[in-house]
């Protein structure tokens, strides 16, 4: 009891604040100020949830969303078509392949790069290399791809004589099915790893150098300080890392696919997010809006599923955990 | 002494390999520069690698005389500017009560926000929310959507929780400050670091961005660069060149160039700031 009123915390020795007027004592002020965000995500975001109502309906814009009659199959109609259709598989598997090669290199090629990059020991070389690294990453994705196209245009693009020079043939690598994953990979490292590395080289700049000292006093040279010292303090943020980029294994990036979308890479090209803009908008013949939405419904739900999973998974392996 | 000298020799490697690879990224910028400023037999013929082969500025003339690449630029340039005031206004007015300690509805706000990062309606169903709300086909189709993003406002609060210290805004409630006033005159000046990263991100998400004009816009008139772009150098619709095969191959490498440079050249003004922004991203998000 005694003890409960000695307890001063440094608040109380401070000179009490002038009384708040009501605006500020209820947080009004502050709610005022968050108003226009949240009213903006609860249009934008919260909003078109309703919308979801009509994967479960044929919709048309003359009944509306809620007017249009519902599906046979008890509403389901649009995920049984979408689950027997003859393209499922190759949508999954392209998806799917696509986005899990992406995340095997987009998540250890820049922390490679990282610890190597912060061993460089003069500044101003680092500061160059890591100037020249950002450049591609603030080129758009159209730019990208129109850079691809003419890299790769058949017979005397610069890289089309390069492939030519190693023995294949001079058609554009932009129509070959076989191509499209390691372009679209390699050039997504191209614009990315310099970036990607932002994050470990801030968290390899943090790493005690009391361990750094430790490690040389048990004759640990310059190499096995990196493997034993740097690598092991950014695993934790690499963890974290690599869960979000799980939790997103289905959505790969639309627009970049879309645009390297040709004829001829159509077999590896289409995936989950393409084939629901081409069935909405296509060139000719009615909008699937329904299906399309059922697609992207379905999309959504496998996507928080492999996120929890993958969450639960390192909780319990490495006590890492985005929650 | 012989552990010095390995020392050095592990540095001077390790600082080529970096070298290299540092090359090996610029070469492509380096091959499309070069093309923009040759002649455009030459680049068709594959005969221009780094240095530019029968020099001319043609290409450069051509696409300055171009109207709808003109036209694309000028909209991208307004779209980039307002969407940019927009966006960084909304998010700072968002991240500072939740970065308040005392502010009562912070838990809510939290996961009102947070939800959204797993949750949507996904292409359509936000596609027919932009045509009910009529904004289809207007400036505001490009602007508005994806405009506030969560992940920005949370990277904000943490900086202004973390670095900005609160006996600054005890003092200047003691003098009077309203909870307002002190975000412009407390928290905003000191937020500098963190506005410039937000300011760039902004800068370069407008610019860059395509999706929102190829779903919700038709008329060519309000097509921003990139929707244009799309058209020149991915469909191969553009009109430029006037028929000349040639010409409108190498005029695809000018306007890489000219549609670029705004970016390239203002990117190295933020490097230390954006450096910061991203780690204190990583840390938290």
């Amino acid at each position: 009891m005694a003890n409960s009123t000695l307890k001063f915390t440094e608040r109380d020795l401070i000179r009490k604040p002038k009384p708040r007027n009501l605006w500020s004592k209820w947080g009004i002020t502050l709610f005022l100020m968050a108003l226009p965000t949240v009213v903006y995500i609860f249009i934008f975001h919260y909003m078109p949830l309703e919308g979801l109502i009509i994967s479960f309906k044929d919709y048309n814009s003359f009944q509306g969303m809620w007017g249009s009659p519902w599906t046979d199959m008890g509403g389901f109609k649009h995920f049984v078509t979408f689950v027997t259709a003859p393209n499922f598989w190759t949508l999954i598997k392209n998806t799917l392949v696509l986005s899990a090669l992406s995340i095997i290199f987009n998540s250890t090629l820049p922390i490679i790069y990282a610890l190597f990059l912060n061993e460089v020991r003069y500044k101003w070389a680092k500061k160059t290399v890591q100037i020249i690294m950002y450049a591609p990453y603030f080129i758009s994705t159209v730019v990208m791809v129109g850079i691809l196209f003419i890299l790769f245009r058949a017979d005397t693009g610069v890289l089309t004589r390069i492939l030519v020079a190693f023995g294949m043939d001079s058609t554009s690598a932009m129509s070959n099915p076989k191509a499209f994953v390691a372009i679209y990979i390699i050039s997504g490292l191209w614009q990315g790893l310099g970036w990607w590395s932002i994050v470990y080289m801030g968290s390899l700049a943090n790493v005690d150098p009391n361990l750094h000292d430790a490690a040389k006093i048990d004759g640990a040279g310059r190499l096995r300080r990196i493997f034993s010292v740097n690598f092991p303090s950014i695993v934790p943020l690499a963890v974290i890392m690599l869960i979000m980029s799980i939790g997103n294994i289905l959505n790969v990036g639309f627009e970049k696919v879309y645009l390297m979308y040709t004829p001829g890479n159509s077999v590896s090209s289409e995936i989950i997010s393409t084939y629901v803009y081409r069935i909405s908008f296509p060139d000719y013949g009615q909008p699937q809006f329904s299906y399309a939405t059922a697609i992207g419904l379905f999309n959504s739900v496998i996507n928080i599923i492999v996120l929890v999973t993958a969450n639960f998974i390192s909780k319990k392996v490495s006590d890492n955990s985005l929650w | 002494m012989r552990r010095v000298n390995k020392d050095k020799v592990f540095d001077v490697v390790i600082a080529c390999i970096m070298g290299v690879v540092a090359i090996l990224f610029l070469l492509p910028l380096l091959n499309v520069l070069a093309c923009s400023f040759s002649s455009p037999d030459k680049v068709v013929a594959g005969e221009v690698g780094l240095i530019p082969v029968g020099f001319s500025l043609e290409g450069y003339k051509m696409v300055f005389a171009n109207d709808s690449l003109i036209t694309g630029f000028l909209n991208s340039l307004l779209y980039t500017f307002i969407g940019t005031v927009i966006q960084v206004s909304l998010q700072m007015l968002c991240a500072y009560p939740l970065s308040r300690p005392d502010f009562k509805g912070k838990k809510i706000l939290n996961i009102f926000l947070t939800l959204t990062m797993f949750i949507s309606g996904g292409m359509i169903p936000t596609y027919l929310l932009i045509s009910s709300l009529n904004m289809l086909d207007t400036i505001w189709a490009i602007i508005i959507p994806g405009c506030v993003s969560v992940f920005n406002i949370i990277v904000i609060r943490t900086y202004m929780s973390t670095s900005i210290p609160s006996e600054l805004s005890e003092a200047a409630r003691i003098d009077g400050c309203s909870d307002f006033q002190i975000f412009l005159r407390v928290i905003l000046p000191l937020s500098r670091p963190i506005i410039f990263v937000m300011v760039l991100y902004a800068i370069v998400g407008y610019w860059n961005n395509y999706f929102n004009a190829l779903l919700y816009i038709q008329s060519a008139d309000l097509y921003p660069l990139q929707r244009v772009l799309q058209d020149m150098l991915v469909s191969n619709s553009g009109s430029l060149g006037g028929g000349d095969p040639n010409l409108q191959e190498q005029l695809k490498y000018v306007t890489i160039v000219v549609s670029s440079l705004p970016l390239l050249v203002i990117y190295p003004f933020f490097q230390k700031y954006f450096e910061k922004g991203v780690v204190m991203g990583g840390v938290k998000g």
